[in-house]
């Protein structure tokens, strides 16, 4: 479906590099290769795919495959945190919309990009969205993908970040002759290093028991209940037609309750 | 005669306006890009490879051959003899009744001709090709009249002006036919470029008996690695010589009997796909293209130029990516056009430059280039199916006489059952034998097919590299595409690697360890066998032979099916055509089982897990479907000890 933009939109979809998860092998991430399909869906000419990092990194040159006659990179080294750099970049650029991937396939992997750059931006952050369905008169309606295939309409308005979720238009194909004749643009950026990284260790993953399945389900339609419906969350609560604060009181006792803060 | 001067008049005319034709025609080819060709060698090889090479395939047809040898046979003579006579006015009786001699021949020949065309088979086109015929029976008739007081048979003046000006109607309708329509697209236009198709061919070592295969590689390197386009997108983007290929089409249409695709009813026709390459290269539409249509698409509303993209308006893509590479339209075509170069060709700027590579074949081609196998399995998994077999791996070893390259199969569970035979065999046979292990990539195989040819490259590649650290004098695999890299297409990359090592089939090597007696087999004691030819085994590699003589020393008596040896019918798995799986009628898997089915055989012997794969997909109840090694297997004495 055709998006229906009634103004001009700046876009920026942030791209990592990717990491395939059986080679190791670097790549298109999933992800972002998303939030850039749906950047060229609705911005058109007008989308800048940035990147944070080298310039050299061959990878890039699989998003660039997917048609695009530039992209930017902001210069870093590996110690270097992309969010000061990034944060700074669109500070000044003002784009409308920026898109990201949930979380990267390799590095830390935190998936806290998008946050930490609306915190820094002071903008509005909306996770996982499947799609932008419309923008009018600066206001965005977008698709959140919830679990199951479920979805859930949102208007939020220009200028936001989000997150694309897999659940969005998976990626164009790369081809290889629009990929290496891309310019490569690398722009100097901020440089600040990535303190807390910097004092990890990384230590290969060990595979964790898995619980047993146990089917509890006798007929076909149980199965299917079972495979299909949104898990019925026993001690959720909807609250309707309350004011703002009772609403905001009682998430905030809940995350009390839940020892979140 | 009267008005004596008026034939020669006529041949002055049309033979003008054939020169004029014949330039604008060249000028026509030369839009395409430049490849180096030995004009003069080439010019002077003609003939043997006319009455050769070119001979060879029309005298599958003994009718046509003969037809063809007396027709143009004597076309060409008369026509040398023409000029000397009635041209130059030679006055010499014997050169009259040599002419005549040549004139009659061409007559007799265009007799058949005609007796062909009033019940002409659907292959063949229709359209001005149907007054072929009576056009050289015009150009023969009269001149033998003609050519009868010459000869000193009919005194001079015979008919006065009313025989004389019918005479000259009937020559300028010869003439316009064999001279101008020779160079102005007429039917006739096949002897002219034909000719110099042969000459100036793209791939010369087929001539003589020569196989040549391998894909062309695209040159990744042009323009400082990025090249301006890569793959062929308009029709000038083919070489010069691929578009006077195109234009030798006699529309015989024997590529069209041939070809699988169009037998399944998915959208290709080889002969309407050079048709269109045709009306690409001189502009216009093709809705004077008078052959069978590709399947369920309506002949007369495709367009194109030299300067047009190819996949708008001309051809739809859907009937690029039908082709399973299988080349037997390559191998039926007497005029020994490349309909497969061509159709890669023109996937490489669909996949390289558009990335529109049908159904799966973006996400098959990500996982070459991500986990160097089509199904994206680990890398590191690779050799797991060998984990009982006590392979040594050439990493250990370093030196095998026998490397074993084992290909994809490994990761298929179907087609260990074909490793783990062969294994078995070589075993039995105390041959020394290695693998690589993790170490071995994807041949590149389906990239390749699939028009990437930049993913080719870097397995081909990483492969040789791998390969030029190890130290062996032969490999033997059991995949005919894998085969058919390493021997044919590896050789493109400037690597030492394969310097003076054998590449075999394992077909081939089994054999020559039985022919040695190093296998100890019981006979064959199932019901009626036949074997299917894998087009990449024996089309690609000509190796057609030592299957069948294994099955004979198992004592098989192989129920041969029609379409066999190099008229094998593809299984329908080839040029990654169950990957871009287009849609037809049937399926070209069910139509070989049908062959199958027609020799009541019980049992088919097989040499390609792709082509186990394809047959054993076709519905159950069938004959069993059994790769040789895995038949050899079962039949082997093994020793007690």
């Amino acid at each position: 479906m055709q998006p229906n933009i009634k103004q001009s939109l700046d876009i920026v979809s942030l791209v990592s590099i990717g990491q395939h998860p059986q080679s190791g092998r670097v790549r298109r991430a999933e992800q972002d290769g998303r939030a850039v399909e749906l950047g060229m869906n609705l911005g058109g000419d007008n989308l800048t795919v940035l990147h944070a990092g080298d310039p050299q990194e061959q990878a890039l040159r699989t998003y660039a495959g997917m048609g695009l006659s530039s992209m930017q990179v902001l210069n870093l080294d590996t110690q270097d945190d992309a969010v000061p750099a990034l944060a700074d970049y669109l500070q000044q650029l003002r784009p409308d919309i920026v898109l990201t991937g949930v979380r990267a396939e390799s590095g830390e992997s935190s998936g806290m990009v998008p946050y930490l750059l609306a915190e820094k931006l002071n903008w509005p952050v909306v996770a996982r969205i499947a799609d932008i369905v419309s923008v009018e008169d600066g206001v965005a309606e977008v698709m959140l993908a919830l679990p199951r295939g479920q979805r859930r309409a949102l208007k939020v308005a220009l200028p936001f970040v989000a997150s694309v979720d897999n659940a969005a238009p998976e990626a164009r194909q790369s081809a290889y002759g629009p990929g290496i004749r891309a310019q490569i643009e690398p722009l100097a950026a901020v440089k600040e290093e990535d303190a807390v990284r910097s004092n990890w260790s990384e230590a290969k993953a060990k595979p964790r028991p898995k619980r047993l399945k146990v089917v509890k389900a006798k007929t076909a339609a149980e199965r299917f209940k079972a495979a299909t419906a949104k898990p019925q969350g026993e001690a959720g609560k909807v609250l309707k037609g309350v004011p703002a604060k009772e609403q905001a009181q009682e998430i905030f006792n809940l995350l009390l309750e839940e020892k979140v803060i | 005669m009267v008005l004596d001067w008026l034939p020669s008049v006529l041949i002055a005319v049309a033979l003008s306006l054939a020169v004029i034709g014949a330039v604008r025609r060249v000028s026509l080819w030369r839009a395409g890009q430049p490849d180096k060709v030995d004009l003069i060698a080439g010019l002077m090889a003609m003939p043997k490879r006319y009455l050769h090479d070119l001979h060879d395939v029309v005298e599958r047809d003994k009718y046509m051959s003969k037809t063809h040898a007396a027709t143009g046979g004597g076309f060409v003579l008369s026509v040398v003899l023409i000029l000397a006579v009635h041209l130059f006015g030679v006055d010499n009786q014997i050169l009259a009744w040599a002419l005549l001699a040549a004139l009659v021949l061409m007559f007799v020949g265009a007799l058949f001709v005609f007796k062909r065309r009033m019940d002409p088979p659907s292959r063949i086109s229709k359209g001005p090709w149907m007054r072929l015929p009576k056009s050289l029976l015009a150009f023969s008739s009269a001149f033998i009249i003609l050519t009868l007081p010459v000869a000193g048979i009919l005194p001079e003046g015979t008919g006065g002006w009313v025989l004389t000006i019918i005479l000259s109607v009937v020559i300028a309708m010869g003439l316009a036919e064999m001279m101008f329509g020779m160079t102005w697209g007429g039917p006739m236009k096949h002897a002219f470029a034909g000719a110099l198709h042969l000459a100036f061919h793209r791939r010369q070592e087929r001539f003589g008996g020569g196989r040549s295969t391998g894909l062309k590689p695209v040159d990744l390197t042009a323009n400082d690695g990025k090249p301006e386009i890569l793959g062929v997108s308009k029709p000038k983007d083919f070489k010069w010589n691929q578009l006077l290929g195109f234009d030798a089409c006699v529309q015989c249409g024997r590529c069209e009997a041939m070809c699988p695709a169009f037998a399944a009813g998915q959208p290709l026709n080889p002969k309407k796909l050079i048709q269109d390459m045709v009306v690409g290269l001189a502009g216009g539409t093709d809705a004077k293209y008078a052959g069978s249509p590709y399947p369920g698409k309506e002949v007369g509303y495709a367009k194109g130029g030299p300067d047009q993209i190819i996949t708008q308006g001309l051809v739809d893509p859907e009937t690029l990516w039908s082709c399973t590479t299988c080349r037997a339209c390559v191998e039926e075509c007497p005029m020994m056009i490349e309909h497969v170069d061509a159709i890669v060709d023109m996937r490489r700027f669909l996949t390289m430059e558009k990335g529109s590579t049908p159904n799966k074949g973006a996400e098959v081609l990500d996982n070459i280039i991500a986990t160097d196998n089509p199904n994206g399995y680990a890398p590191a998994n690779r050799a797991n199916w060998a984990a009982d077999q006590n392979l040594p791996l050439m990493r250990d070893v370093k030196k095998a006489d026998v490397l074993f390259w084992v290909s994809d199969g490994a990761f298929d569970m179907r087609s260990q059952r074909i490793l783990r035979s062969f294994v078995k065999l070589m075993k039995a046979a105390h041959v020394d034998v290695a693998i690589l292990g993790d170490e071995e990539l994807d041949s590149g195989d389906v990239a390749r097919r699939l028009g990437d040819d930049a993913a080719f490259q870097s397995l081909a590649k990483r492969n040789l590299e791998i390969l030029s650290q190890y130290e062996f004098k032969t490999i033997v695999t059991t995949d005919p595409h894998a085969y058919h890299c390493l021997r044919n297409e590896y050789g493109d990359f400037g690597s030492d690697a394969l310097d003076g090592v054998e590449v075999l089939h394992h077909t081939t090597y089994l054999n020559r360890l039985v022919q040695a007696g190093s296998l100890n087999l019981e006979p064959f004691k199932g019901g009626t066998v036949t074997y299917h030819d894998p087009c990449y085994l024996g089309r690609y590699n000509g190796e057609y032979e030592a299957p069948r003589e294994l099955l004979r020393s198992l004592g098989i008596e192989i129920a041969e099916m029609e379409r066999s040896g190099f008229r094998s019918r593809c299984c329908g798995g080839g040029g990654g055509a169950p990957i871009t799986d287009i849609p037809g009628e049937r399926r070209i898997a069910d139509m070989r089982m049908e062959d199958v089915n027609t020799t009541g055989a019980e049992l088919v012997a097989v040499g390609c897990q792709q082509c186990t794969a394809m047959l054993e997909g076709v519905v159950e109840p069938r004959p069993e479907v059994k790769d040789i090694a895995e038949i050899l297997a079962d039949q082997l004495i093994e020793e007690v000890h």
